[in-house]
């Protein structure tokens, strides 16, 4: 048996090559044959492919969907994110808790199911969601939970589950997934009808100086969430000296409440890829890198289909379209649950087969990137909108969106509203016209991009969606004026925390202190110094800390602060004495339980 | 009696070490009594407040039931509180205990560490012996504290020079040398 | 052109082209407290106490190379106050009991606490549970005092050729691991410079703590960074 376990992780290492930097793949396949990967694996693989078992260990331990002690066959991932507990989540999870006679985070004792729970699937507009195995499951109910586990604990087999497919592509014999596209607003440059080739052909016909010419007229910006203009980003990359160069494309989307980059996936894969290619032959790189994270892996036999027909149509490959020396092709790159992998420099670590780690910066990916060559970053979206610019032209590009940001923006919007899901909108909308098209009653408050951006009131529903105001990278969830900002914001530190890498101190520590003194304030036991601190420390963090992370992190308390009404009922001046924040009587309990008498001080 | 100011002081979790360090200020304990009048204190053992005191020293950190009182009646009688010694600032060597559970700190102490004479096997449950807390809180995270000074213990010169400008009411010089955490 | 000049805090400083500021500043006697960069090892610039702005920006100056004309401002209030939240940070992050602790009046950490003039943290502790490795017959590792600077895992890599140390787990579980189930199962000498490096008492060779007697330490008379500043004076 011990044998075994050495023998078949050696196979695994030799499938990748016994490649260093394949690390993600070798580690995610041997936990997929194993169910985690044990210290004898983790030996094994560090002896295939050079490297040391702390090395392996220090890869396997940063990512929540590799383990290194057993899990169970079938591991349920229970969304925890905000708007999964707005529709119901704690209901769900104790039921199937209870019925599986375990806690959250437990196993069963036959090591049959492991019942945890995971931030944003990317599912927001059908929550409460989970992945069983790679399996999503939406719209879950107590009921439908406990129906869940008891047909589990028959089958073992995560896709029988599904007995309802969703649309679109949802249904294609390699997704056959429950998912719902929920595209409410189909805009011209992601929904329209899309030939495959057809832009390619366009972009080949041109000098790769001109495609970048091409998307710097159209004054495309990154999808992402920073804006930053993808014509100037790929010129840095041609010019940058290399001898080789690469094309990634970040479908990492794992910030809380953004699903659109799923929609894009599942429904305009082709027009992503195109533009991969676009993107390679403009810079002059032959290999693009799908990112894909890891609670997409129910995806990855379709896109990997598409890859192969696009090889067979001569879209991707060797000569591609005929011409000599034209050569790119795509690979697709798993995660495995880590949401700082979004950051550009730590998918690129992610890529080489690292921690998640971001890198320092200078040097920037495009001068210095994947394997230390010129690379370019670009969103899913951002790459759809390539294929459509270099179809349409440029001018028609930036003839829509606002003076500043030009053309449409998908938008995921999720929360306390009737029509939560996929909106292309022109940039410049208001965030008033959305609330109204998603029929949200009673808002009051928004986050615009996510907690990593900003959370406003309902002063500012005038604000328009773009890089000059409300910018966003598609994420945006309402919250009606029933709910605390500041339990929000609690809560999306508690997200950040778990997916700090913890490689700088600000980041690492800051934000704990920073959620303890959030939730002393939430307990009412909080002072008028403890929202200046609260300032302090959110500033310190953002100001100090190393990467996009813990520069964002502290948002929505600022956002909280900022709308302000927190002073009546959360804080108060108090008699001097003890503080608010001790409390003695949770202090003693303890002592209380052991000897079985009470404090006669409480 | 009369208009001297008036200091106070105690030692919660702590050795007496800080005590000792105050001690340590040699002669000038001579000045400091023509200064100053001795309220509660282990000095001249009162166990209760005679009056309200212009300055609290605190030794030791916070691990009892009895000790958040004392620190209540302290931070209500004193116009200054000072955190005297490393235990009252972090927990110091008690506070070694505030990762592992009560209940196990107990039986290791009572029941099964080498060496133990119990054998009617209890844990100590008098109602006279206060309740511990389920750790060693450092002071100022249960009352609020004016001034630290630390060290284990604490340079006399730098609790001197506390005290000397406290009672002037000058600010408290930086002094490189006299700040020490051991 | 191979060199560039650039002010810190208004003081004019000649530099070689991409030197990191932190080592032109050393080089010109101006000394910007850090502790996870050390002498040569690749800068990590993950402990953030090297914080500086430069031409407005805050950046670590360990990582970050000098630019022709840059402005850097080092001792800023908002500067002083950053890097003091740091330490403040690392010192209820872990267990850091520094009287009874080998490394007292050697250890950065406390001497970068005692040149801010800390008193006490400003923040809560949170007393973690962590782990002591006694394995190795002549090295310790005690987690608790463990700041994650860094400096052991590249020691091990860049000067002593080995793999002992790597980060593991991620956020404020992220801890340091060894190659193998305990110390003593690594090639780790106590010669190794992996252990000299640590800048507190989590790496420590056994048997020889306490040996220079109070009042003589490292840091007892001097603050640290003192030797840079002279250099500066002179």
């Amino acid at each position: 048996m011990k044998q075994g376990t050495a023998q078949v992780t050696a196979e695994i290492c030799k499938k990748f090559g016994n490649d260093r930097t394949r690390l993600m793949d070798i580690a995610i396949a041997v936990q997929d044959r194993f169910g985690c990967v044990s210290h004898e694996a983790m030996e094994e693989i560090a002896r295939q492919v050079r490297s040391h078992r702390v090395e392996v260990e220090s890869l396997v331990s940063f990512y929540a969907f590799l383990s290194v002690k057993p899990q169970g066959k079938v591991v349920i991932r229970l969304c925890s994110d905000i708007v999964d507990w707005m529709k119901g989540y704690k209901d769900v999870a104790e039921a199937m808790a209870r019925e599986l006679g375990i806690t959250m985070g437990e196993t069963t004792p036959d090591g049959a199911i492991t019942l945890t729970h995971t931030p944003c699937i990317g599912m927001s507009d059908q929550a409460p969601a989970a992945l069983v195995n790679s399996v999503v499951v939406t719209h879950l109910t107590p009921e439908r939970g406990r129906q869940l586990v008891r047909d589990l604990r028959r089958h073992l087999d995560p896709q029988q589950l599904v007995t309802m497919v969703g649309d679109g592509n949802n249904e294609h014999p390699l997704v056959r997934a429950m998912v719902r596209n929920n595209i409410r607003m189909r805009g011209p440059v992601h929904f329209a009808d899309f030939e495959p080739g057809s832009a390619l052909r366009k972009a080949v016909e041109m000098t790769p100086a001109d495609v970048i010419r091409t998307i710097k007229d159209s004054r495309l910006r990154g999808r992402g969430g920073a804006g930053f203009p993808a014509g100037l980003k790929w010129e840095m990359a041609a010019n940058a000296p290399g001898e080789k160069r690469y094309v990634l494309c970040n479908a990492d989307e794992g910030e809380p409440g953004t699903f659109k980059d799923r929609v894009l996936l599942t429904e305009c894969a082709d027009q992503l890829m195109e533009g991969m290619t676009i993107a390679g032959y403009a810079v002059g790189s032959d290999t693009g890198i799908i990112y894909l994270r890891g609670e997409y892996r129910y995806l990855l036999p379709y896109l990997q289909s598409v890859v192969e027909g696009r090889r067979r149509q001569g879209y991707l490959g060797r000569d591609i379209l005929g011409r000599k020396g034209l050569h790119f092709d795509i690979r697709i790159q798993l995660g495995a649950g880590a949401y700082i992998c979004g950051e550009e420099t730590a998918l690129i670590s992610s890529c080489e087969g690292l921690r998640g780690d971001p890198k320092n910066r200078p040097p920037f990916p495009p001068q210095e990137g994947y394997l230390g060559c010129p690379t370019i970053v670009n969103n899913v979206e951002t790459l759809c909108c390539v294929s459509r610019i270099l179809l349409e032209g440029s001018d028609w590009f930036a003839s829509m969106g606002s003076s500043r940001t030009t053309g449409t923006k998908v938008l995921s919007i999720s929360g306390d509203c009737r029509k939560p899901g996929v909106y292309e909108v022109p940039f410049g909308i208001t965030a008033r016209e959305l609330i109204e098209m998603t029929e949200a009653e009673n808002a009051g408050t928004m986050l615009i991009g996510g907690p990593c951006r900003q959370m406003i009131g309902p002063d500012r529903l005038e604000g328009r969606i773009c890089y000059d105001d409300l910018a966003t990278g598609g994420a945006i969830i309402i919250f009606n004026r029933a709910r605390n900002r500041l339990e929000i914001a609690e809560h999306y530190l508690d997200f950040f925390i778990e997916e700090s890498c913890g490689y700088c101190t600000p980041c690492r520590v800051g934000l704990t202190l920073l959620k303890n003194q959030v939730h002393k304030v939430i307990d009412g036991a909080g002072e008028p110094a403890d929202l200046v601190e609260m300032r302090d420390l959110s500033n310190f963090i953002i100001n100090t800390s190393r990467c996009g992370l813990g520069q964002a992190a502290p948002n929505p308390v600022l956002g909280a602060l900022e709308i302000g009404d927190l002073s009546s009922g959360f804080v108060a001046e108090r008699k001097p004495g003890l503080l608010p924040g001790f409390d003695l009587s949770k202090a003693v309990i303890d002592a209380e339980l052991r000897v079985g008498r009470q404090s006669k001080y409480v | 009696m009369g208009s001297k100011p008036r200091i106070a002081t105690v030692s919660l979790a702590g050795c007496f070490g800080c005590h000792m360090s105050v001690l340590d200020i040699d002669e000038r304990i001579l000045t400091l009594a023509e200064l100053v009048e001795f309220d509660r204190s282990p000095i001249n053992d009162y166990k209760e407040f005679q009056d309200r005191c212009a300055v609290g020293i605190v030794e030791g950190g916070c691990c009892n039931e009895e000790n958040v009182e004392v620190l209540e009646q302290f931070r209500k009688h004193c116009d200054v509180l000072i955190s005297l010694g490393d235990c009252a600032i972090n927990g110091g060597i008690p506070a070694m205990r505030n990762n592992i559970p009560l209940r196990e700190c107990l039986e290791e102490a009572y029941l099964k560490s080498p060496g133990v004479y119990n054998p009617l096997n209890v844990i100590p449950n008098d109602k006279e012996i206060p309740l511990l807390l389920n750790r060693v809180y450092p002071c100022h995270e249960v009352v609020k504290i004016d001034l630290f000074i630390p060290g284990c213990p604490p340079p006399a010169d730098a609790i001197w020079a506390h005290l000397v400008s406290l009672l002037s009411g000058k600010p408290v010089e930086p002094d490189y040398k006299n700040l020490k955490y051991d | 052109m191979n060199r560039v000049t650039f002010t810190i805090d208004g003081k004019e400083v000649k530099a070689i082209r991409g030197q990191t500021i932190l080592k032109a500043a050393d080089a010109a006697g101006v000394f910007i407290p850090r502790l996870c960069a050390y002498r040569d090892l690749t800068p990590n610039g993950s402990c953030r106490v090297c914080s500086v702005r430069v031409n407005g920006r805050i950046q670590a100056a360990c990582v970050q190379t000098v630019a022709e004309g840059a402005i850097v401002e080092n001792e800023t209030p908002e500067l002083l106050e950053y890097r003091r939240n740091i330490v403040d940070m690392l010192f209820v992050e872990g267990n850091h009991f520094c009287m009874f602790c080998e490394k007292s009046g050697f250890c950065e950490l406390q001497a970068l606490a005692y040149r801010f003039g800390i008193k006490a943290p400003r923040y809560p502790f949170l007393y973690p549970k962590r782990d002591l490795d006694m394995s190795h017959p002549h090295v310790f590792l005690d987690h608790n005092r463990c700041i994650l600077c860094g400096r052991c895992v590249r020691a091990s890599q860049d000067m002593d050729g080995k793999n002992v140390f790597q980060f593991v787990e991620r956020g404020g579980r992220k801890r340091l691991q060894v190659n193998g189930d305990s110390l003593s199962e690594t090639d780790l000498k106590a010669t190794d410079e992996a252990v000299s490096v640590c800048p507190v008492g989590a790496l420590m060779k056994k048997r020889v703590g306490y040996e220079v007697p109070v009042g003589r330490r490292r840091y007892d008379e001097k603050p640290i960074g003192d030797d840079i500043e002279m250099k500066g004076e002179k």
